[in-house]
């Protein structure tokens, strides 16, 4: 079980929630039980989350195993130039 | 990912080294090929009609005459690009902006395009197309935009991010908020609180190369696209997907690329070049005038930004909080957002919120600029801090070094920090000569600091040794800052020969997987990942062929500096086999010797930097001049220093532009005044002192080598740096930029004004 922190505008998907504890353990099952259990998820997936753990930010390596324990961030995908 | 990319600590030979770019002789002597230089036979000229109006609803558009023209090939409209899109709204704000559909949202919105023998009658058949145009009321202002009384952009947008849904429809797109702790708390707790509000114009990335494309579409349904872009792969994916073309069939070439700085990253005109190419059947060349670029490409957004910030005596920071109003255009953008995560990133705070409101306006649609959005909070976060300092009687350079974030620090927009560059180069910039240079009458200094995020992203690259030994590499993230350089370090570096028998390419989308864009600071950072996995891949089989040429286990052979060698007492006498001999034997002993690598390349890394500047305000007519100016900044590690300072060196120096003169300037009639660099002025190399820089290497432990992005953070904090050394020497807060003379004589003038009251 991790603790995932929904930030920006990434709560109002949870029905306001900030924080989940969901079984997970990598990102890809993070997303497949995010998308089932709140299906306003699923088009915030396809657009792109990105995953903090620990502090470093990963936004497309979806096996990205979730440590036991670890912080868990999810933050809109941003753009760069 | 079969890549194990943690930093390891190494030595290095070639990286860190400063080569001549291989690109360099060419650009230098015009050789290069940039988008424009590109020739087909047969090809036509592509010109685009572009709405005089800033908000107008278009009732019919008539082409007849146009198309009757003699030497006009085709004439397009909205009709022939249609929405293909299949609910990505994204994509459909690109489809729309490239062809407008029902309505003309700003100057220059384009509403048809003509293809023709030259380009005097394609100009002749714009002047015949007659549109009828109903003229809606405009906002170009982004506080103007937000009241309840502005014309409605669209009428179909709904705040999103609001507690209660709201019942109204809004040119405010959405809330978004940051932060942790208690903020009301913290004021409480503060013994100073300073309250400011800012404005910034906004700014185009002045790219000097404008967008430029030769488009072909074939009978068969294959097509071919030369573009000037910072993304090819992506370009790819647009045009395919609005044209309803087989991405593999549409092969898109990159040309050498004249600035980008996030203008480059999705398509303009790209889409119509290729409809126009496909109605006429025929090659279409189209080059936007410079006047397009500034009109109707994407500048970045002007802001209005208010902050507060609240701390004790000792100079602890209690609570730090901002409100970010960003406009995006006519399109919705997450600009704000980016602004409320970055604002406060470079502090430890126990009590921080954020809030950010993204603006729709009737002008261009809002691209992103160089590390998006975080100048502009940058500069109203670190005038506040600033000024804080000064309001508590301490230091600005120890109240930033006594509130910086460090590793444990939860940042403002969420995570913990991992190992972080903000202290370090604080602390440089401490101790650095130039913050104990005397200054003269009328001049000031100021500094600031900057954060940007960084990416990676999806990567592939190919390396292939030639039976002379020479290494060829081509890459897939186009070549922006010498890339090319960088990277050939890297391949020489890991197969261990020298860097002159690497040549770098960047290929076409046919030739390579697919690559993100070199956007985020990313093409180094992640493409060298990829090249190391792919000199990797490359040495096992080296390894292979020099045990069949030794007739030996491959486990019995390493590689070591260029060679392999045989290990273990019963191959004593073997010796070493260079790669040169390996690749020399390669056709006897299994046929090509190669190396590919596919990966994501994540986990690149937050970057710091911290900015000194020093200026001479002219009270008279407030014209100023930057005298002196030094970057610091973490690059995780060097490859190419060379062109780790450029990047330092020139984001600096678009920020001087940015933050003194650079501005959009619309009439009231909603149309833009200064389209052209004559009126929109950029700073030219007389306008700049050298700008001195200091590279920081703070490992970021996801990289092999240590890398982090560098191309970004640079500019951050120069319009805080400036502001902050412009109200130093003239005493007064400057809170609007660009601080052009007027602005600040306006400034001083209203100083002398309170005071005589």
């Amino acid at each position: 079980m991790v603790e995932v922190t929904l930030w920006g505008s990434l709560g109002a998907a949870a029905g306001g929630q900030s924080k989940l504890d969901i079984e997970a353990k990598d990102i890809r099952e993070l997303f497949r039980k995010l998308s089932e259990q709140y299906p306003a998820f699923e088009p915030l997936i396809d657009r792109g989350i990105a995953v903090a753990i620990d502090g470093t930010i990963y936004r497309d390596t979806w096996s990205k195993e979730l440590p036991p324990g670890a912080e868990i961030f999810l933050l809109p995908r941003l753009a760069g130039g | 990912m079969n890549f194990d990319p943690r930093y390891s600590g190494r030595s290095f030979t070639s990286v860190g080294t400063r080569p001549i770019r291989p690109d360099g002789v060419d650009k230098v002597t015009g050789r290069a090929r940039y988008g424009a230089d590109f020739n087909m036979a047969g090809q036509l000229v592509g010109r685009i009609l572009r709405s005089p109006h800033a908000h107008a609803i278009i009732r019919k558009i008539d082409t007849s005459k146009a198309e009757k023209l003699a030497g006009v090939k085709a004439v397009i409209t909205a009709k022939d690009l249609p929405d293909l899109t299949d609910g990505d709204a994204a994509m459909y704000d690109i489809l729309d902006n490239s062809m407008a559909r029902t309505k003309a949202l700003y100057d220059g919105h384009a509403v048809a395009a003509v293809a023709a023998i030259d380009a005097r009658t394609a100009r002749q058949a714009l002047k015949l197309i007659e549109v009828d145009y109903e003229v809606l009321p405009h906002v170009t202002d982004v506080d103007e935009a937000m009241k309840h009384s502005a014309p409605l952009i669209n009428d179909a947008i709904f705040t999103e991010g609001l507690e209660e849904k709201p019942v109204k429809p809004s040119n405010v797109t959405k809330r978004t908020q940051y932060g942790h702790g208690d903020v009301h708390q913290g004021f409480g707790e503060a013994d100073f609180v300073v309250e400011r509000s800012f404005k910034t114009e906004q700014t185009h990335q002045g790219y000097i190369e404008p967008h430029a494309c030769v488009a072909s579409v074939n009978p068969d349904g294959t097509a071919d696209l030369w573009v000037c872009t910072q993304g090819h792969f992506v370009y790819r994916q647009h045009c395919a997907q609005l044209l309803g073309l087989e991405a593999s069939k549409l092969r898109v070439t990159s040309s050498e690329i004249g600035g980008g700085f996030g203008g480059k990253t999705h398509v303009w005109a790209e889409p119509v070049a290729l409809a126009l190419s496909r109605k006429a059947g025929r090659p279409v060349k189209l080059v936007m005038t410079r006047d397009e670029v500034f009109r109707a490409s994407g500048p970045t957004s002007a802001t209005s930004i208010d902050v507060k910030i609240g701390a004790k005596k000792d100079g602890t920071i209690t609570a730090a909080e901002a409100t970010l109003r960003y406009s995006c255009g006519p399109y919705a953008g997450m600009w704000a957002e980016i602004g409320a995560m970055t604002a406060f990133a470079c502090y430890k705070l126990e009590n921080v919120k954020t809030v950010g409101y993204e603006v729709l306006v009737n002008r261009p649609k809002t691209a992103a600029y160089r590390a998006p959005s975080a100048p502009m909070a940058a500069f109203a976060v670190e005038s506040a801090v600033d000024e804080l300092a000064k309001e508590i009687g301490i230091d600005p350079v120890d109240f930033r070094i006594k509130n910086a974030a460090q590793e444990g620090t939860r940042a403002s927009y969420g995570p913990v920090y991992g190992p972080i560059g903000i202290g370090p180069t604080l602390e440089a910039v401490k101790n650095h000569p130039h913050m104990k240079a005397p200054l003269g009458t009328n001049q000031g200094r100021g500094m600031a600091c900057g954060f940007w995020f960084n990416f990676g992203g999806q990567t592939c690259t190919d390396l292939n040794i030639g039976m002379d030994g020479s290494v060829s590499l081509a890459v897939g993230t186009v070549d922006v800052g010498g890339s090319r350089a960088s990277l050939s370090l890297v391949a020489a570096e890991e197969l261990g020969i020298d860097y002159a028998h690497v040549k770098a390419i960047v290929a076409d989308t046919s030739s390579l997987g697919y690559n993100d864009m070199t956007d985020g600071s990313r093409g180094t950072f992640s493409s060298s990942m990829a090249t190391i996995s792919a000199a990797r891949n490359a040495i096992k089989i080296l390894r292979e062929r020099a045990a069949q040429m030794w007739d030996i286990s491959v486990d019995d052979v390493a590689w070591e500096k260029g060679h392999a060698v045989a290990k273990g007492e019963k191959h004593g006498n073997l010796g070493k086999l260079s790669l040169k001999e390996i690749a020399a034997e390669s056709g006897k002993t299994g046929g090509p010797i190669a190396g590919h690598s596919e990966l994501v390349a994540d986990g690149a890394g937050v970057s710091f930097a911290t900015h000194i500047c020093d200026i001479e305000v002219d009270p008279e007519t407030g014209s100023t001049r930057v005298l002196r100016y030094t970057v610091v900044q973490d690059a995780g590690k060097a490859v190419h220093p060379t062109y780790v300072e450029g990047q330092y060196q020139g984001g600096a120096a678009q920020g001087i532009g940015w933050a003194l003169n650079e501005e959009y300037i619309y009439g009231k009639d909603g149309r833009l005044q200064n389209p052209g660099f004559l009126d929109y002025r950029i700073p030219v190399c007389s306008d700049l002192p050298m700008i001195d820089t200091q590279i920081l290497e703070i490992p970021n432990p996801n990289h092999p080598y240590g890398v982090r992005g560098v191309g970004e953070t640079s500019i951050v904090p120069p319009l805080a740096a400036i502001a902050n050394a412009v109200s130093n020497a003239v005493g007064v807060r400057m809170s609007h930029i660009p601080m052009s003379p007027p602005r600040i004589l306006a400034a001083l003038e209203a100083e002398r004004e309170r005071f005589s009251r």
